[in-house]
């Protein structure tokens, strides 16, 4: 049961060979028996999680059972859930019960999905290796010595160590689809503006964007056609017709142009990681896809600008916390700038103040068109790359991280190479398209590596056929940790 | 660019951030660091290319302006630090 499909679980609940209600229970016991080593999970709650599953078990009787229905998913900790803690991997939020639902928890809840759990992640998701959540590091299932990558750390671990089916992940700069590698699992950011950030906790407003983070990218196609959706309470959110991104799941891939970066092939990636990536394409072309190689010029740009425009998005929007209307508050202070200064120094760790002060001063007098908007314009040209090269190929493909999973504590305290991990991934946030990533094998140590997908806006359901037919014939997804 | 540590007390009192010397001198390590990264970005001529400030060609939405929330202060206060007469409470800072 722990192994099987989104699809195999839904077939047995609507067959009745179990119930919602002890799905849940199986799941949660696994958790109970296993989180205090892998960290995986914030908050259980298992009332709340078996009334969701009775719920659930109506609508099945009732014969009103969705795909997801029943099936218990869990949820990134940045996701607001009524009644639930809701921390953000920080002390800041230690103690708040979100009064409300994030527009992609109300998706899951009208479904008939449960929610089995708030997973841990890198505080505000600003990490690649989930060590700065205020809740403690993640272990990466397939090695405990090993970080899971991150922000959504707990998420990827989740799901590869069989703790729950699927889970919500966010990724600003790669935060689904890195850590999703270093698990051996399969991520998606989908188009910037499909996935609602109505109550997901803001990091970089114009980068966020929620997905799906699964064993396989048939379950991803179930997951997103549920939390892809317009909400008019996020300003941002696309007006469009709803897709089923299960539909060309099926489809052979003969003529399918892959457009190889010669950027993302230089140095800085590691041997294991180039040979799978090279074995994962000879897969392709067996399966009738051709291969051309492409230029991202500016590719190598992505990061100084993701460092100037994601933290000054960062620096604004976090200013909210202030120890007033929720969160944190410093015990003693002397007047109410004093406290808050003190209760922003306690509430938040040093990674999340050291973005607030870059993007502070980014933004500050004298240097807001040296910084952001020289950014601003380097992103233009980072998405102009992209445009010009799906000319000559339809999707693009790459490693998703230059190394496997690398040690808990090698980088943590080195800000800038714990910044390099995300050197493949950061682009699809500048430019807003869809990227994913799926198990491909093992390298040094046994430790997993990801192919990294990318494609043009909107293209969701030509990179989960991608990934499907690839998966039809191997199975690195269906291998698990234990 | 050189950072001093003058220059991050200061951005750390604009983003009101209680910060003392010897966290302001491993802060500037660090955020020096940083910005010798983010100093690559000057290498390349923009001088023509217009910001591009989101990845969507979005517009601002409009809506009527109809009362769509119902009142929760209770609910929201329920969560607040201190709350007094259903008013968030501060320190003084009017005499």
């Amino acid at each position: 049961m722990f192994n099987d499909s989104l699809k195999q679980l839904a077939n047995q609940l609507t067959a009745k060979k179990i119930s919602s209600t002890e799905l849940t229970t199986e799941f949660l016991q696994r958790i109970k028996q296993l989180n205090s080593e892998y960290n995986a999970f914030i908050t259980i709650n298992e009332e709340m999680s078996l009334a969701q599953a009775r719920i659930a078990d109506k609508m099945i009787a009732a014969g009103e059972a969705g795909p997801l229905t029943g099936i218990p998913i869990a949820q990134k900790d940045i996701f607001c859930a009524r009644g639930w803690l809701t921390t953000c991997g920080s002390k800041m939020l230690a103690n708040f019960v979100s009064p409300y639902d994030a527009g992609v928890v109300e998706r899951f809840n009208q479904a008939g999905a449960v929610n089995i759990g708030k997973t841990n992640m890198d505080e505000f998701a600003m990490g690649s290796s989930n060590e700065t959540s205020y809740f403690g590091p993640v272990k990466n299932p397939w090695d405990p010595a090993a970080v899971p990558g991150g922000s959504s750390g707990g998420a990827a671990c989740a799901v590869a160590a069989r703790l729950a089916p699927a889970a919500t992940g966010t990724d600003t700069g790669g935060s689904i689809r890195q850590p999703a590698a270093l698990c051996g699992i399969s991520g998606i950011k989908p188009t910037y503006g499909l996935v609602s950030r109505y109550g997901m906790i803001a990091f970089a407003s114009s980068l966020d964007q929620g997905g799906p983070m699964a064993k396989s990218a048939e379950d991803l196609a179930l997951l997103l056609n549920v939390m892809t959706g317009f909400d008019a309470r996020d300003s941002t959110s696309l007006q469009r017709e709803a897709e089923d991104y299960s539909r060309d799941l099926q489809k052979p891939l003969s003529g399918l142009r892959i457009g190889l970066p010669k950027e993302y092939f230089a140095a800085g990636m590691s041997g294991d990681v180039a040979s799978a990536v090279d074995n994962a394409l000879n897969e392709y072309r067996k399966l009738g896809a051709q291969t051309v190689e492409i230029s991202l010029p500016n590719a190598p740009l992505a990061i100084p600008v993701y460092y100037v425009l994601a933290p000054a998005e960062a620096s604004s929007n976090l200013s909210r916390f202030d120890g007033v209307r929720y969160g944190y508050r410093a015990e003693s202070y002397s007047d109410l700038a004093d406290m808050y200064r003190k209760s922003r120094a306690q509430g938040f760790g040093a990674e999340v103040k050291r973005r607030i002060l870059i993007g502070t001063y980014v933004l500050s007098h004298g240097y807001y068109d040296a910084y952001y908007i020289k950014a601003q314009k380097l992103r233009r040209l980072i998405a102009q790359d992209f445009t010009e090269a799906y000319k000559q190929c339809d999707i693009i493909m790459g490693p998703t991280t230059p190394t496997v999973a690398f040690n808990l504590g090698e980088k943590s305290g080195d800000p800038i190479q714990m910044y390099l991990s995300d050197i493949y991934t950061s682009a699809a946030n500048l430019t807003g398209m869809p990227a994913m990533s799926i198990p491909i094998g093992f390298g040094d140590r046994n430790r997993p590596i990801g192919l990294h997908i990318i494609g043009n806006y909107f293209k969701e359901a030509h990179l989960l056929n991608a990934a499907h037919q690839y998966q039809l014939v191997t199975d690195w997804h269906l291998k698990s940790p234990f | 660019m050189t950072l001093s540590v003058n220059d991050v007390k200061r951005i750390a009192e604009l983003a009101y951030i209680e910060i003392n010397d010897q966290e302001a001198e491993e802060t500037l390590e660090q955020l020096s660091g940083i910005f010798n990264l983010i100093e690559s970005m000057q290498a390349v001529d923009t001088e023509t290319v217009e910001p591009m400030s989101h990845a969507q060609n979005v517009f601002q939405r409009l809506r009527e302006d109809e009362i769509t929330e119902t009142d929760q202060h209770q609910l929201y206060q329920s969560i607040a630090p201190q709350v007094e007469a259903d008013l968030y409470l501060v320190p003084q800072v009017i005499e």
